[in-house]
This record gives C-alpha cells, structure tokens and sequence, in this order.
C-alpha cells in the first residue's frame, strides 16, 4: 500500500519506492532501505508528510509519500 | 623535519561536524542547522606536539555516492587528496544513519578516526556504546566528544596523529614487503588501524563484483585510478560520474548485464539491494555494541513540532516570526544606524578640513563626497544587515528554518519552487549577495537558478532608503507605513509570479521531490550564531569595501568632469562679484550668493558626464515620468540601489543628501508629482539589480548567460510596469497634483 494511506502513528515496514534510480538511492542513504521500520508521526490531508526512520525524522512531500510502498 | 598531516571532515548533516572543526580550529565557520549548509570547501589549521595539521572541513553528506555536488566534491576530495586521515563526524544519538557514511568510507580504504559526537546526549537518551567492539568492527578509532562543549577534543587530535603514523608505516611496509604487511593493532588505546574485511554483498552481488573487477583489473587505464573493488561497487550503484569517467564498452555491456541480472533475481535495482546489505552491516554492528535502554530521542522535538508545524497553528507562527524578525531588524537597528551616519559625517568634515575654506581641491571633492559619503552610505545599512542575519542564524542553529521550510513546501511548491527556496529568498530582504550564494541549498539546478533569478525582487536593505527619501516627500503621514508595505508587497507578488512564469516557460521540468532531514531542536551556541551571522553580513561589508568603494570614484568622477569651461566659471564669478558689491542686506546677499553655487553647480552637472548620459536617456524615461536628473540618479542605483539618494542630492545641487534630508524632500516635492514618486519607487524596486547581484549570479550559476538574463529580464519588467502605472495614473488623475 502506498505510504499515505498510513495514519499517523502507525508503525509499517518499508518495501520499495516507484522513483528514478537517484531518488532510491537518495532516500536509500537516509535508512529507506527495504524492510527497515517507519513509524508515520504526521500525515494531514494536504501538506508534507513526516516519518521517523532509524532515529531520524524525514520530510517529504506528498507526492513523494505517494510513491512509497509500505506494508 | 616537521611532520605535516592533512585531515578531511566528513560526516552527516546536523552531525556536528562544523561544531568540531571550529574547535579544532578556531577558525570562523558557519554552524547551521539546516542541512547542507557548508557547501564549500572550508580549511584551517591547528598543532599537535610537534604535528602540523591540516584540517579541511568536506560538505556534510549522508552518502559518497553523486547525487549531489556536495556528495561529489566530498568524495573527489579524498579520492584525488588522499588526505592522510579522514575523521568521520557521528551524531552518537543517531548512529545507524550516521554509520551508512562511515561504511562507505571504509570501503575507499582510506585511514579513519570516528568522532562519535554529542555522547553526552547519546547518554541521555539511554544509548550504551562498547567502543572496543565498534573500534574492531569498523576497524578505526573512536573518540567521543561534546564538541560545543569541546570536551574530547585533545584525544582526537591524539588519534589523528596516530592513525596517521600508522597509515605512514603501512604504506612504507607496502613499499618495501609487500607479502609481509604487519598490522599494528596492539599500539592503539580505543582500536586499531586495520583493513576491516569489506562488506560481504551476499552471492548473487558479489559474483557481480567479481565480473566487474575482472574487467577492471584488465583495462589499465581505468585501474590505475580507483581500487577495482570500490569501483566494481559504484558501477553497479550506477554511479553516474564513475560510470562517464571509467567505462569501456565492454565494462558498459557487462554492467546492463549485471543490473538486469540483479534486479530479476533480487527483485530490487542494484542500489537498494547494495544500500540494504550496508545497513544491514551496520545493523549487526549495532546489535553486537549498542545497548539501548530508553527510547526517547526526538521527544522533546516531536513536542515541539506538534505546535510549531501544525496544521492549523504552523502558518500563523512562522508568519508571526518573520514580522518580529522585520519588525526588530528595523527597530533595534535604528539608533546605531543614527551613530553610522553621524560618525561619517563628521569624518567628511574632518577630511574636508584640511583644506582651507573655499578652496576647491579636486581630491577634498574626491574624498569627501566620492569616497566617504559613498562607502558611508552603505554602510549606514550595516545595524540592520546584522540584526536580520542574526535572526536568521538563530532560526536556523535551532533548527526551526527546517521547519519553515516543511511549513512553506505546499505554498512554494504552487508557484514551481522549493521549501528550501524559501530561505535564500528570506536572506533577499537583507542582501541579494548572500541570499543567491544562499541558493546552493537546493539540489535541483532548475529549482536554484529559478530562484536565484527573482531574488533581486526581494526588496533588499539597500533600496529601502530610497523609499525613506520618496514616502515622506509625497505622501501623508498616515499613508508611509502602508505605501511601504505596498513597495514589499509589490516584490513578494512579482516574485512569486516570475517564478512562476520561469517555471512553466524557461526552466520547465518536474520540481524535485521533497524530502529533507528534520533535524532535533537544538540550542544553538552564542560563538556559532556570531561566527554565522557575521560570514553572511561579511558579504555585504566586502561589497562596500570593493564594488561600491570603485563605482563612488567613477560616479563622482562622472559627476564632476568635465568641469566647466573657464568662460561659464568665469561669468558665475563676476554675478557673484557683483552680489558682493551691491547694496543689498546681508542676509539677502547670502541668500542670493547661495543661488548663485546651485545655479553653477547644476550647470556643471549638467555639462558633466553624467549629465550627458542622463540627457541622451530622457527620451527613453520619459513614458515613465522621469526626467534627466532622474536618470542620472538611476546610473548610480544600477551600481548600488542606496547610491541613488545620494546622487539625487548631487543633482539638486545640495552636496550631500541623505534619506532624513528636508531640503531634498521639498524640492522633489515642487518638482515631481506623487505619482512620479511611486514611479521611482517602483522602478528602483524592480529594475537592474546592482552589479553586485549580477556578480554574484554570474558566479553561482557559472554564466554570464543567466546574469544577463537576470539584468535584461528584470529592466523592461521594470520599465514596463513603471511606464504602465505612469500612463494610467495620468490618464485616471491619480497622484498628479
């Protein structure tokens, strides 16, 4: 499922992402490697989207929350 | 001989790795919050015993891969300066993250010390570190530190020094027997230099590598370079730089091979499988040396963040935030602005002093009204140039730029920009110099030429005297703040619609995705908000000393020569004779003498250079209501906006003007309507940005190409528009009386 059908404060695992190749290996560097935990703290209808991966909190744009697919 | 070691700086965004080298150091540098703020290259130097060293300060990065310049220039670095140690920067408290860089720096090979920092606050949040077991794993020293506290500081100048004698030793035992390198491991205190095994990619990966390296091994002209390796992995990663500097043919073919093959047995591109095995390393490391007790990172933060981004509150802060940041920027800085401009006018007077009275020395001219009112005119500025970045480097040492950024992404992103292009266009209001180096935050080249185009639109400290001279001239007291609001309004609007118009016809293509660290709150350090603060207004300091410095000498120069012909000041002495003798009182005597000087020094600019040109642009100014002694006010705001005060005052044949000046005031008021006034207002607003600006974008966007641009396009936007309000205004009969 994509990302941002995740509410907020849910916990999911994170599977691949539907992006360029220097996007994966962009987001890969930050912890967004399959299979690592991503815990959703904001996800409101409109604005940008915040998630906690390893330790860290990450911002991204919805319609690159879109293009994240999660279990 | 004195031993001399070079050390490189790498470490993630936000790690504290700027905190750690100005300790080192001692040297200015800038510590930000904002991630990706060191962008250049920034050097210093420090002793240790006997030990000279070298410290270079690498952009913070959280890869070494080449998606961004700051990557590639990291990278480049150590691969072609082969510094003797590379000291990797670690936030203690986000170690896994932190770990993805240090992985991959161990995998060039290079000789490394691990700084993990903020320990104390590792401690804190209940994070337990076996720093034998970390040491042998990754196979360095590790020191940990509390850099704004400096604490840990003399043991890693100790483990530089060591490491780097080891790395020495290795690499003449390499020279002389190779079969027999001896790994010193038992002369260290926290863990030894050593060669750690490289990261095992797991079987289908590796039977990849090993192709790869083959062929690299076999072409001499590649291998030579790069450890095959190391090489073997970024092509596989599909490293674009490596892959245009080091492939064949046959190497190409063998990669396409090699991916497809990958991703159909892994089901995932070569990267992420690659990404995936480093944090699973990293991971197993972790499980096997870190102890966490608690989990509390981020919690004050996260509360934080639940008021200041939220949905319904965020906006409504941060505006807030910008109108006290504006509000005390021009407050606060009014008194010391007073101080400024009382101190350069006494100067001139002392300088103008050493001549006797009535004598007209070309160099007293020269000094006083070129240099001294010129360079003082701009600096006159500086209170609030500081107040404002001062303000903004504790906006972003806390991290609350971060914020600002996620908060504005849905506005900018509306009008094709970034969130982060919201900062450098913020810096706009104090300077456009710093505001477009600024730019280097964003990664898209499209995204940062966009924005470093409109900035100049950002009404910039410097224009604002032009509108303190304008709105008292022609408008009511009740109208001065608003018409001011008006002129900042104007810039915002135009800004956001060029961005626009540059987004959907010039720089067209998708807008990078957003996704950007949010890093802790932090209380930032009164030693890092001053050095920040002051790097950027140095900017602005450098340009009065230099750009504005040489055009003040060539606009005086153009104002005073040619002088008048001996027959004109020839006449201008005989009426003033002729006053004298008369019988007229003194004071009418004065007064008529008075107008004698104006008269003479009005002919006198008028046969003068500047004159000259502002005559042949008339034609060309007068759609927008301007008239000759206007334009040539305008030739000296193209060099620097604040000089056209002053020039005004040189052509209405008042010596020196400033922007609290009456007499200035009044006659612009009999000579022009209020209309005409918006007219300036607008067109100095709009118009060429100052040499400086163009400068500086020359520079950042490497072409004269843009620059140009910049100049040409802003110009007739701002020719266009003043000529559009002036006729509509005459024809409505708005503001003519």
């Amino acid at each position: 499922m994509p990302l941002t059908i995740v509410q907020a404060g849910r916990r999911v695992r994170f599977v691949a992402v539907n992006a360029g190749h220097s996007l994966q290996g962009r987001l890969a560097s930050m912890g967004l490697v399959p299979g690592v935990e991503i815990e959703v703290l904001r996800n409101s209808p409109h604005g940008p989207f915040l998630i906690a991966v390893k330790g860290s909190r990450i911002m991204l744009g919805r319609g690159m929350a879109h293009q994240i697919v999660v279990e | 001989m004195k031993p001399k070691i070079l050390v490189a700086l790498a470490g993630n965004p936000n790690s504290g790795k700027t905190t750690i080298f100005n300790a080192l150091t001692g040297a200015r540098q800038h510590v930000g919050n904002y991630p990706g703020v060191t962008v250049e290259r920034k050097e210093g130097f420090c002793r240790h015993g006997d030990t000279d060293i070298q410290v270079v300060d690498l952009p913070g990065i959280y890869s070494l891969t080449a998606y961004s310049a700051e990557e590639l220039t990291a990278r480049n670095f150590i691969i072609n300066e082969r510094p003797d140690v590379v000291v990797d920067i670690i936030d203690a408290s986000n170690l896994e993250r932190n770990l993805y860089l240090t992985v991959q720096l161990k995998e060039l090979d290079v000789h490394l010390v691990l700084v993990f920092n903020m320990s104390d606050m590792a401690k804190a949040r209940g994070y337990e570190f076996d720093m034998e077991t970390l040491a042998h794993l990754f196979g360095a020293r590790i020191v940990p530190t509390v850099a704004h506290k400096g604490t840990g500081m003399k043991e890693l100048l100790e483990a530089i020094v060591e490491t780097a004698t080891e790395g020495a030793q290795k690499a003449d035992q390499t020279r002389e027997t190779p079969s027999t390198i001896k790994l010193t491991s038992k002369a260290s205190i926290r863990g030894p230099y050593d060669k750690v095994p490289p990261i095992h990619y797991g079987k289908e990966i590796e039977e990849e590598i090993a192709k790869l390296e083959a062929l690299i091994m076999a072409d001499k002209s590649i291998a030579g370079n790069h450890d095959a390796r190391w090489l073997a992995v970024k092509l596989l990663e599909n490293d674009k730089e490596l892959r245009a500097a080091a492939a064949s043919a046959e190497i190409n073919n063998q990669i396409e091979r090699s991916v497809s093959h990958i991703e159909k047995v892994m089901g995932e591109p070569p990267e992420t499988a690659i990404a995936s095995a480093r944090y699973g390393f990293i991971s197993g490391a972790c499980q096997q040396a870190v102890r966490s007790t608690i989990e509390i990172r981020h919690t004050i933060s996260d509360r934080i963040d639940s008021v200041v981004t939220n949905r319904i509150l965020g906006l409504p802060i941060f505006l807030g935030l910008m109108y006290l940041v504006f509000h005390l920027t021009f407050t606060l800085g009014e008194p010391p602005m007073g101080w400024i401009e009382g101190m350069f006018g006494w100067l001139g007077e002392v300088v103008k002093g050493w001549w006797p009275e009535g004598s007209e020395s070309v160099l007293k001219s020269l000094l006083a009204d070129g240099i001294i009112a010129g360079v003082g005119g701009v600096i006159v500025f500086l209170p609030n140039i500081l107040l404002l970045f001062l303000a903004i480097a504790i906006l972003e040492d806390t991290g609350y730029m971060a914020r600002a950024a996620f908060i504005v992404d849905r506005l900018m992103h509306k009008i094709g920009l970034h969130g982060k292009s919201f900062i450098p266009m913020l810096i706009g209001f104090g300077c456009s110099v710093p505001a477009i180096m600024a730019t280097r935050t964003l990664e898209n080249q499209r995204d940062r030429l966009t924005t470093m185009l409109v900035i100049p639109l950002m009404s910039c400290g410097a224009r604002l005297p032009i509108y303190a001279l304008i709105i008292p001239a022609f408008f009511p007291e009740t109208l001065h703040a608003p018409m001011l609001w008006i002129i900042y309004v104007i810039g915002i609007v135009l800004a956001v619609i060029s961005a626009k118009v540059l987004r959907s016809y010039v720089l067209k293509g998708e807008s990078v995705p957003f996704v950007m660290e949010l890093p802790p709150y932090r209380m930032p350090t009164l030693k890092g908000v001053l050095i920040h603060m002051w790097e950027r207004s140095w900017l602005y300091l450098k340009k009065a000393g230099t750009i504005i410095l040489g055009i003040s000498i060539l606009l005086w120069a153009m104002t005073t020569f040619p002088s008048l012909s001996d027959e004109e000041a020839a006449r201008f002495a005989t009426a003033r004779q002729a006053i004298k003798a008369g019988n007229t009182g003194e004071e009418e005597k004065a007064e008529r003498l008075s107008a004698v000087d104006n008269e003479e020094k009005e002919t006198a600019l008028q046969s003068s250079i500047a004159g000259r040109v502002g005559r042949v642009m008339e034609p060309i100014l007068k759609p927008m209501g301007f008239d000759w002694k206007i334009g040539t006010a305008l030739i000296g705001a193209f060099a620097a906006k604040e000089v056209f005060v002053a020039q005004l005052g040189i052509v209405y044949s008042l010596g020196k003007a400033d922007e609290t000046s009456e007499t200035l005031r009044e006659q612009l008021r009999n000579t022009y309507t209020p209309l005409v006034g918006f007219c300036i207002m607008l067109f100095c607003l709009i118009s060429a940005p100052c040499m400086a600006t163009i400068a500086i974008t020359k520079k950042e966007s490497n072409s004269w190409r843009w620059a140009l641009f910049q100049l040409g396009g802003l110009t007739i936007l701002a020719y266009v528009l003043t000529v559009l309000v002036y006729q509509a205004g005459t024809i409505l009969g708005i503001g003519i009386d």
